[in-house]
């Protein structure tokens, strides 16, 4: 069976080879899919810049259905599939259980998405993502989303077994590395996930074929978004666990304490669902108990964690960069990061986007009377591309970097555009969130074709700001798909086009994806002990400033509109 | 830490003292146990009960 | 390193730095008082909404709204044939959403409080009252009611902000207030 592996030359990992090429199969289907859903992405923001208007609006909201469910789902999943094998068999040296089943994964979630875009793009599914009833798609649409789903579970099921085995196997020693820990939290979510989504598609997909006359629109909601959301909280698992792998590969950092980052990540596998409630905040008929127990993920414990989070990852990389002498005064090891690495660059940016405009306003939103102000304007997209992608998709990017030319043996296709792709992507993209947010805070509504209403009977004159910073979106928008459509190129390119790796040992200096840390500091492990972080703990008192007065700006502005009672 | 599959403490070869495995660590170790709890705690809280408070909501008169 | 498993047997009793003991006592206590927020708000903030809400059919609710729109109304909208409805302070006040409008047109009078009814025909819509924006969900085959006290007087828009196909963007219903 030992034929069945190969050492990889950078970082020594034992590599199953079945594992390594579902591995590459998955990643680059992920990326496909980033570039169709970025395309459909890019025509909903010039459609919904009012200058330029280019859809029509049956037009308009196909692409953003097929927007939404490309990326939201297909892009992110296939890309945590990859990962889950990473970081199991990879991560463990151990062989991953079951490829075949594997492939039969691949085969049902790639026919899956397929078969879901092309009930789409039909145009007679045009339902969105959340296909909220009583408005039906064809059953292609949900069969499609259902394939997928079992083939998604399928991987998820293989994960599991692999850390079993290995485990039985004896391919390493006492408990798992954090970062498949943060993949197990993902995989656990994912289960979830894809168990609520069967519940609800299902009965669906029947009564779109006319064998169940009719599906309550609440039950369906509190379902679907168990489904819905949960899918996206799989992504905020696995990027976190990428930020520890990114932080481990680049700098050797160690995490500041094992027992604590588990301890959030166990927070995350017991609350982190819960907020599937923030869909829900402004539905007729729940209690308020259960909207206050469920959309604050049981007293915040999830937020807890993710604060966890946010202190320990910069605070390892601080760490580490302190433990090789950048000890100068609070941010020397910030400073004299590897700033033109495209691995760290777009890290960095994940970590701070998806706090500060992602996680901020998440949280306020996702308050129970907070949410009045908020619910179905163009705000929730806004927060949701700072989490999903300047906070998912920007560090899988960055992962990307190290990870293809590794996995390939390859040099990577045009690493002097590299280095500035994270900040076009990322920096357009926190932008988009930006206005979008803004423009919602004017009440500017989400999935809205004409916010003039000119076909309208009766209109609304929203104010020229809105307009301007739809405007503003949509010029953002084109800058983020400019660094996205780099990053597929250079990834494609890497793949066809970059000439073999020269072996790490000869390299003639330092290559733009990095070499991994040497084995030597590879093999030792350990917390950091009585390490100090206090630059990562006063830009972590930063964040908190941030997030204290926005969270009491927002409860002012409610406490300024009609009585509700 | 208990060996998933069946429930047996796992060998310890890299152990410097027969120290017993505290019980978090235990069940941080278990990702059946963890999937298990991860499954059922939002089944329960978030979609069993949001389900009853609206099979409870009254007709209109 | 967080890529490979610990080096420790027992990690789980490995002492933890101070600064990370601090930063989660103190994203503790910010976590409870998000908590509790929410529960005083209900007790001393005047935005809260209410968890009244019935199982109705659309026939029925349509009747109910039919029937006030007759008792209470004062002028139609322009000409869009939509009545304008001015039912009394402390009153039950009926709106209904379906493809792709929003139907009676209110007015309402500053600083009085009325029992604002909604439910939808059809699909699932989005009540968004503009420029105030208050957003609330509705749905078919449930009846919300809100008890509103509108603050200023002036033209309110209603926007539909839950997608409900192809005529959804030209779904903008209104509400005066005096």
């Amino acid at each position: 069976m030992s034929n069945d592996f190969r050492t990889c030359p950078d970082t020594g990992f034992k590599i199953h080879l079945p594992a390594d090429k579902l591995i590459k199969w998955n990643a680059v289907t992920a990326i496909v899919f980033l570039l169709i859903g970025g395309i459909f992405g890019l025509l909903v923001a010039l459609t919904r810049w009012p200058a330029v208007h280019i859809l029509p609006p049956d037009l308009f909201y196909l692409a953003l259905t097929a927007h939404g469910l490309d990326v939201l789902l297909v892009w992110v999943i296939f890309f945590e599939i990859a990962l889950l094998y990473f970081t199991s068999a990879v991560l463990l040296n151990a062989r991953l259980v079951g490829p075949k089943l594997g492939w039969l994964a691949y085969v049902l979630m790639l026919g899956g998405a397929l078969m879901t875009n092309v009930a789409v793009l039909r145009g007679d599914s045009s339902v969105m993502f959340t296909s909220y009833v009583p408005m039906q798609a064809a059953p292609d649409f949900y069969l499609g989303i259902i394939l997928f789903a079992v083939g998604a579970l399928i991987g998820c099921g293989l994960f599991f077994a692999t850390i079993i085995v290995a485990k039985k196997e004896r391919t390493y020693e006492g408990s798992i590395p954090l970062v498949t820990f943060g993949a197990l939290t993902a995989a656990i979510i994912a289960v979830f996930t894809i168990l609520a989504g069967a519940a609800i598609l299902v009965p669906t997909l029947f009564w779109s074929m006319g064998l169940i006359a009719h599906i309550d629109t609440l039950m369906y909601k509190v379902v679907w978004w168990a489904m819905g959301h949960s899918s996206q909280q799989i992504n905020v698992a696995a990027h976190i666990a990428v930020w520890y792998a990114i932080a481990a590969i680049l700098f050797g950092a160690k995490p500041l304490s094992e027992k604590v980052s588990r301890f959030a990540f166990l927070l995350y596998i017991l609350f982190l669902q819960l907020a599937s409630a923030h869909h829900l905040l402004v539905e007729p008929g729940l209690s308020s108990e259960y909207k206050i127990f469920n959309t604050s993920y049981a007293l915040y414990l999830a937020v807890l964690a993710s604060m966890i989070h946010g202190l320990t990852v910069p605070g390892a990389v601080e760490a580490a960069q302190r433990k090789k002498g950048f000890n100068k005064g609070l941010f020397e090891w910030l400073r004299k990061a590897p700033w033109g690495n495209p691995v760290f660059s777009g890290f960095a940016m994940s970590v701070v986007f998806f706090g500060f405009l992602g996680g901020i306003s998440g949280v306020m939103m996702g308050t129970e009377q907070l949410n009045i102000i908020i619910h179905n304007t163009i705000y929730v997209p806004g927060h949701f591309h700072a989490t999903v992608v300047t906070g998912t998709t920007l560090a899988f990017m960055a992962l990307s970097y190290w990870l293809v030319p590794t996995l390939w043996q390859k040099e990577l296709f045009l690493p002097g555009i590299a280095k500035w792709q994270p900040y076009l992507f990322g920096i357009g993209m926190a932008l988009v969130s930006t206005f979008m947010m803004g423009a919602g805070t004017l009440g500017v509504p989400r999935r809205h074709w004409d916010i003039s209403f000119a076909d309208a009977a009766m209109g609304f004159d929203f104010p020229a700001a809105a307009y301007l910073m739809m405007g503003l979106n949509g010029i953002s928008a084109i800058v983020a798909a400019l660094g996205a459509m780099i990053f597929i190129i250079n990834m494609v390119g890497t793949l066809l086009l970059g000439k073999d790796k020269v072996p790490a040992a000869a390299a003639p200096e330092e290559p733009v994806a990095p070499a991994a840390p040497p084995a030597s500091a590879a093999t030792s492990y350990g917390s950091a002990g009585t390490m100090e972080v206090p630059g990562t703990f006063v830009l972590a008192l930063i964040f908190l400033v941030s997030f204290i007065l926005y969270y009491f700006v927002n409860w002012k502005y409610l406490a300024s509109v009609w009585g509700l009672s | 830490m208990a060996d998933p599959g069946t429930g047996a403490p796992p060998p310890e070869t890299g152990g410097d003292t027969g120290e017993p495995i505290p019980f978090m660590q235990q069940l941080l170790d278990n990702p059946l146990l963890l999937l298990f709890i991860g499954v059922v705690s939002p089944t329960v809280l978030y979609i069993l009960w949001g389900l009853m408070e609206i099979v409870a909501i009254p007709m209109a008169q | 390193m967080a890529i490979f498993p610990p080096k420790e047997r027992i990690w789980w009793n490995t002492p933890v730095e101070k600064t990370e003991v601090m930063w989660v006592t103190i994203a503790l206590i910010w976590a409870l008082v998000m908590f509790f927020m929410m529960p005083y708000w209900h007790l001393t903030g005047d935005q809260n909404l209410s968890n009244e809400a019935y199982k109705i059919s659309a026939d029925a609710y349509a009747e109910k709204t039919e029937k006030m729109a007759a008792l209470y109304k004062v002028r139609e909208e322009g000409d869009t044939g939509i009545p304008v409805v001015a039912p009394p302070a402390g009153s039950d006040v009926y709106m209904l959403g379906r493809l792709w409008e929003w139907w009676p047109v209110l007015e309402l009078e500053a600083g009085k409080t009325y029992r604002l009814h909604l439910s939808s025909l059809d699909w699932q819509h989005g009540f968004s009252l503009l420029p105030e924006n208050i957003n609330i969900q509705v749905h078919p085959d449930y009846e919300m009611v809100v008890t509103v006290t509108p603050k200023n007087p002036g033209e309110y828009g209603i926007v539909c902000n839950e997608f409900c196909g192809a005529g959804h963007h030209t779904m903008v219903g209104k509400i005066y207030v005096k």
